[in-house]
């Protein structure tokens, strides 16, 4: 099976890699290119712990091919400080306790993102709405709401 | 509310101080188990049988060496050589790692593949072939308990039957006298299925181990890091691990709750095959691997009585439960418990007697299991008490809280001597359930739900009281493999003033950076901020049993009080060196020694610290360091009431809660913040097995719900607003008066969402119904009732 | 987890497409959103030889109305769908049923046309199409024909696609002045399967049923065209007497599978159920109340 070299804009940079038909986003982001921010929490596209933005909107990173990606532009959790500033919306996931264990909070984090550059204020059923596509275990969603809310108000 | 005795700068007890673990996890920072890369690094992925009792014919590797980087194939027979097929469970059973003659349950361990990249490994794992003479399968455990039913443990020479252990406590004549002469009784069978905690992050481990130093390193998955390097000791000592080259890393962890507190085959599986080859050796189970195979819990057949007045008061209570523990009784017990903690069933009431009895079976099922967020099976022994409960309630047309009240052990007969053997630290039931009803309205709720039932409109009202036991353990009653429970402290302060404590518990998302550092601030007030916490790294750590039970604060937490505690007698002699007085004329508070009558002569714990290093008292060792392993005298407490409100769709019996206010006491609190999110995180797993969760076999074993397609984790849009408050009843024997409060949700939430389901439909006859109460169990009561839209 | 080998083709225009299609034959699938096929790959569900990757064709993500028909093109995303005003003004339904496919992400990248295409009965799409009584364009390297959705699923996984062709576009009849549809489904969780889906769509003149459209989902092994309920409805009043009526017959026409999700017989009792409801919900938006 022949390889392809594809480009992908990662952050902003672009990266180059030399892949195989099959390999999956989420594994050309975390292996080839050593990002493990993203993480993979289940096989059947469920738990959303995989989630990046690809073009600027919010997809399950293990469900899409990396040669879908290239000549794309992907964002990941890496992706979110700029300059050393936290996006609001870490800032937010910090003050208002969203996360316990962190694993799902990067996924969840990208969608939340995704969500407030669409809505400047998004009410609590669009935000659970949102972000129903990410599971989380530790938390119950409550704080993940309010760490949202939090971002959305910051970013008024 | 408890006054708070330092400042937010120092941010001691009471403080909401923020996660001095966040900002890594913020920035996709952590650094997880597959997250770690070691040169060299291979990947094993398992060969898995889709039997659930089979003899194994044949195994065929050829195909799988031909796929392009696989190196290996480690079969059982590969492993027997080193006597490492079989290895001891945590209850001191036996179970396969790779087997030899027979597999036991559908997605059991047959073979691993070595290769040097993960899709490698897969294709590997694809092309093995393995050949399979089916048996008979047993997944019935009445069936599995009957005399005669087939023997699955071929593997014991002397068993004749699937009889794992009878455990009982409790006065059963006594019991049986009061039952007799009971003008009230009520009986009821409940079922809880098998459920599986399904952490985002499934477990694994990257194992290496170091043929020029003979050093074994394990970067793993687990909540008890210490524990798992002393049974690789004794387990594989033989092929020359030896304890002191043995280091066990527990990395961040994403989530436990109890599932990664076994040791699975993959772990062992792993670090054989580092030891054979001499490189790293990384293992990562896929999702489905996770359910089909890691630790489940629940799978408890229970028959539970309560005996009464005519007036509701509870005189006896009586259960006898068939434990299904898969085919190895796997569960993590302490050793003397092997039906866990049940025995807490008399629950928050005073039963004056009672009697209760668990026999463990054998089935063709994953072994386990105690692995959900369970105090050790503190969740049925709630879920029965609090079910019954309702069931007498219903009975004796008592309202549901008002039975609770009448029964409740009053606050002054603590500390509590229970029938069952508990003394139970602290508790006011009463002022939980009050503050529960008085948050979500009671009175005005069942004024609604006459008028609604009126209307033919279905709705209800669930209540759960529960009491917890939690802390393991006092050396006296527990140990796991021996080990007993305590857990440890090793603080050190700096010349500088600041402190690094390490601890042998692990958190796996409670924050114990945060809170650990807290209670050090509390005792010695050097602020949080500059305390490091670490813990899991066992070359490092102090030994310890690791974090599962909600065990941390009440052992762990009580260590780090106990060793600030020693720092600041080390400190008070500095002060009194340095100020020239005596020790007794010396006041603390937190932060400083000041002289009595003169309180401008005062040395700040910082001045102090650096003095320990620069200018200690003759005779006096320099340095400003303790380690407390700490033995706790009892068990602690924790309680609550829980409050549920449901509406059932008559059309399509779906349960929709409408609120859920939620009343905890966990003593004393460290930080409010937490606890709310651990509040909210054990509520939602409360609520999952309620209505949502159950993993079941067909009767061939095939395992139905081994995805997340149906193993169903609620989203955001299934979770209620959860609604919580709490009151504050600390422990008398804490040294700082807390309880742990990790599980307490998880424990409490089913039963009062049970409750409330039975109660919206208690006026046309029904009684029970056994969790997960889904959208067609209700729809089947509702036609059965005449009453479905 | 991991998908087996195969050989990824990404071609640029639909001519391309069609001629490696063509000459791949049954060792080819098509990949649009990947959200159904990705999944399949990775449980090593289906092995094909090739991938033809048509996401990189330019042109085919339009939401138009045009000759009497509202058209979606091959790549439109359900996302796409959901945020259309044109969609949520005067075709609801079609909102409806997007809001309920998966999950938010997964809608980001899953096209409606692959809905259709996999030929999967439990998917949502299908009964929706049937209620409009939609059709769909299929398109061969030797060109284009036309093929009702009532016509479309002739099999489990299986639809009147042949190897060689892409499905390039729906139609949707410009709705009647008085008409309404609505999709209702009852699932687990938020990212299920349907237990069981029903779509509604009416045509009212002067408070009585014109014609009506009714589609099932996940009650049979293909989507289910309620055709006796349809016949039953056609000139009848829209009243909760007569939804009820059809419900009963629509719920007649299902022959569910018993699984996790639900018994056959609660199976069959859900159809009814939502039957009934969309039938309001969409008499609801037929009056304009």
């Amino acid at each position: 099976m022949a390889k392809h070299a594809i480009t992908v804009t990662v952050n902003g940079a672009p990266r180059k890699a030399e892949v195989e038909s099959r390999l999956l986003l989420v594994h050309l982001l975390r292996e080839e290119f050593r990002m493990t921010g993203t993480h993979i929490g289940c096989d059947t596209t469920h738990c959303g712990a995989c989630t990046v933005l690809l073009d600027g909107v919010p997809v399950k990173s293990c469900t899409v091919l990396a040669v879908q990606a290239d000549g794309r532009s992907v964002m990941t959790v890496e992706g979110l400080e700029k300059d050393g500033a936290l996006h609001p919306i870490q800032d937010g996931f910090m003050q208002e306790h969203g996360l316990q264990c962190g694993f799902c909070t990067p996924g969840m984090m990208m969608t939340g993102y995704a969500l407030l550059e669409r809505t400047k204020s998004p009410k609590e059923d669009e935000i659970r709405s949102a972000i129903s596509g990410n599971l989380c275990r530790c938390t119950g969603y409550v704080n993940i709401v309010k760490a949202v809310e939090h971002a959305a108000a910051k970013l008024r | 509310m408890a006054t708070l005795r330092t400042t937010p700068e120092v941010g001691g007890m009471g403080h909401s101080v923020k996660r001095k673990e966040d900002p890594r996890f913020i920035r996709g920072q952590g650094n997880y188990v597959d997250d770690v890369v070691l040169p060299g690094m291979l990947h094993m992925d398992i060969v898995r049988s889709p039997f659930a009792h089979a003899k194994i014919k044949k195994i065929d590797s050829t195909a799988a060496l031909k796929v392009p980087g696989v190196l290996a194939v480690i079969t059982g027979e590969t492993l027997e050589k080193y006597k490492l097929h079989w290895m001891p469970t945590l209850m001191s059973d036996t179970q396969m790692v790779l087997p030899t003659e027979k597999v036991m349950y559908q997605a059991q361990e047959v073979a691993a593949v070595i290769a040097t990249d993960r899709y490698a490994a897969a294709d590997g794992v694809a092309a093995v072939e393995v050949d399979y003479d089916p048996l008979p399968v047993l997944v019935d455990p009445w069936k599995a308990i009957e005399p005669g039913a087939q023997v699955l443990r071929t593997d014991k020479p002397d068993k004749k039957d699937n009889r794992i252990f009878h455990w009982e406590v409790g006065d059963r004549a006594a019991t049986d006298e009061v039952f007799a002469k009971a003008p009230v009784k009520v009986k009821q069978r409940i079922y809880i299925p098998r459920i599986h905690v399904a952490s985002i992050e499934t477990c694994g481990c990257v194992a290496s181990f170091d043929k020029a130093q003979g050093k074994l390193t394990v970067y793993m998955t687990t909540q008890a890091p210490h524990a798992i390097r002393t049974v690789f000791a004794l387990v594989a000592g033989h092929v020359g691990l030896s304890e002191e080259k043995i280091r066990i890393i527990s990395p961040d962890i994403g989530g436990g709750f109890g599932g990664k507190v076994p040791v699975y085959p993959g772990y062992v599986i792993a670090v054989a095959a580092s030891v054979v080859i001499g490189k790293p050796v990384k293992w990562v189970e896929d999702r489905m691997e996770n359910l089909q195979a890691d630790s489940f819990a629940r799978d408890y057949h229970i028959d539970a009585e309560l005996a009464a007045e005519k007036d509701g008061t509870i005189k006896a209570l009586r259960i006898k439960t068939l434990a299904d523990h898969g085919y190895a009784d796997a569960a993590a017990n302490p050793s003397k418990f092997p039906a866990g903690l049940f025995s807490i069933c008399t629950g928050s009431y005073d039963v004056k007697q009672a009697f209760a009895e668990v026999d463990g079976v054998y089935t063709n099922k994953p072994p386990g299991g105690i692995a959900y967020r369970c105090s050790f099976r503190v969740t049925e022994a709630v879920h029965a008490i609090e079910r019954m409960t309702d069931i007498l309630a219903q009975e004796v047309k008592i309202d549901p809280a008002e039975l609770r009240f009448k029964n409740f052990i009053p606050p002054e007969k603590f500390p509590y001597k229970s029938a069952t053997g508990w003394e139970y630290d602290s508790g006011n039931y009463a002022g939980a359930l009050k503050k529960a009803m008085d948050m979500i309205g009671y009175a005005d709720l069942r004024k609604e739900q006459a008028a609604k039932r009126a209307k033919g409109e279905l709705m209800g009202i669930g209540i759960s009281s529960f009491t917890e036991i939690v802390g393991a353990g006092p050396s006296k009653h527990f140990d796991i493999l021996g080990i007993k429970m305590f857990d440890s402290c090793e603080l050190r302060v700096h010349p500088t003033g600041k402190a690094l404590a390490r601890f042998g518990t692990k958190s796996q998302g409670q924050g114990h950076e945060t809170t650990y550092a807290q209670i050090v601030a509390e005792e010695l007030g050097i602020p949080a901020a500059h305390i490091q916490v670490e813990e899991g790294d066992t070359d490092t750590a102090p030994y310890g049993l690791g974090t599962y039970a909600s065990r941390s604060t009440p052992t762990a937490g009580a260590a780090g009080a106990i060793a600030a505690r020693k720092v600041r007698d080390k400190a008070r002699k500095i002060a009194a060196h340095l100020l020239e007085v005596n020790e007794d004329d010396l006041v603390w508070e937190p932060g400083k020694f000041s002289v009595k009558g003169a309180p401008q002569k005062a040395k700040t714990i910082q001045e102090i610290a650096l003095a320990a290093y620069t200018n200690h008292p003759q005779g006096m060792e320099a340095g400003l360091e303790a380690t407390s392993y700490y033995d706790p005298p009892n068990l602690t407490f924790p309680f609550g009431s829980y409050i549920c409100v449901v509406d059932l769709d008559r059309g399509t019996g779906e349960v929709k809660i409408r609120r859920f206010v939620a009343i905890d006491d966990c003593g004393n609190i460290i930080n409010p913040m937490i606890v709310q999110g651990q509040v909210h995180g054990g509520l939602t797993m409360g609520m999952a097995p309620a209505l949502l969760e159950e993993i079941s076999y067909d009767e061939n074993g095939n395992v139905q719900g081994g995805s997340f397609m149906d193993y169903l984790v609620p989203t955001a849009m299934e979770t209620p607003k959860w609604e919580t408050g709490h009151t504050v009843t600390p422990s008398p024997h804490h040294p700082f008066g807390a309880k742990g409060v990790g599980e307490s949700a998880t424990v409490g939430a089913p039963p009062a969402i049970a409750n409330a389901v039975v109660d919206a439909l208690a006026h046309l006859g029904v009684r029970h119904i056994d969790i997960p109460i889904t959208p067609e169990k209700v729809w089947r009561i509702l036609k059965e009732k005449g009453v479905a839209e | 987890m991991i998908p087996p080998p195969f050989d990824y083709h990404a071609p640029k225009t639909l001519p391309e497409a069609l001629e490696m299609l063509g000459r791949f034959g049954e060792e080819a699938k098509v990949l649009s959103g990947g959200q159904s096929l990705l999944p399949l790959l990775k449980l090593r569900f289906a092995q094909p030889a090739h991938l033809v990757d048509i996401g990189r064709i330019p042109g085919l993500d339009y939401i138009k109305e045009e000759g009497g028909f509202l058209r979606i093109g091959a790549l439109v995303r359900e996302a796409a769908l959901e945020a259309s005003d044109l969609v949520r003004t005067k075709y609801p339904i079609l909102v409806d049923t997007a809001a309920v496919i998966a999950d938010p992400l997964v809608r980001n990248l899953a096209t409606v046309a692959g809905n259709l295409a996999h030929g999967d009965p439990a998917n949502d799409h299908p009964a929706t199409m049937l209620a409009l009584g939609a059709e769909v364009v299929l398109t061969g390297p030797k060109g284009s024909r036309t093929v009702p959705v009532a016509q479309f699923f002739t099999g489990i996984f299986t639809t009147a696609l042949t190897p060689s062709e892409v499905l390039t576009e729906i139609r949707i009849p410009v709705p009647a002045a008085g008409s309404g549809g609505a999709y209702v489904k009852l699932e687990r969780k938020v990212g299920d399967f349907a237990t069981a889906g029903a779509a509604a769509f009416l045509v009212l003149k002067g408070g009585a049923i014109e014609r009506a459209g009714i589609g099932l989902t996940n009650l049979g092994p293909t989507p289910i065209k309620a055709a006796e309920a349809e016949k039953y409805l056609a000139g009848k009043k829209a009243d909760d007497a007569v939804f009820a009526e059809a419900g009963r017959l629509a719920a007649a026409a299902t022959n569910p599978s018993p699984d996790r999700r639900g018994a056959a017989d609660y199976k069959k009792e859900m159809a009814r159920v939502l039957t009934v409801r969309a039938l309001k919900k969409a008499a609801q938006r037929a009056g304009g109340k």
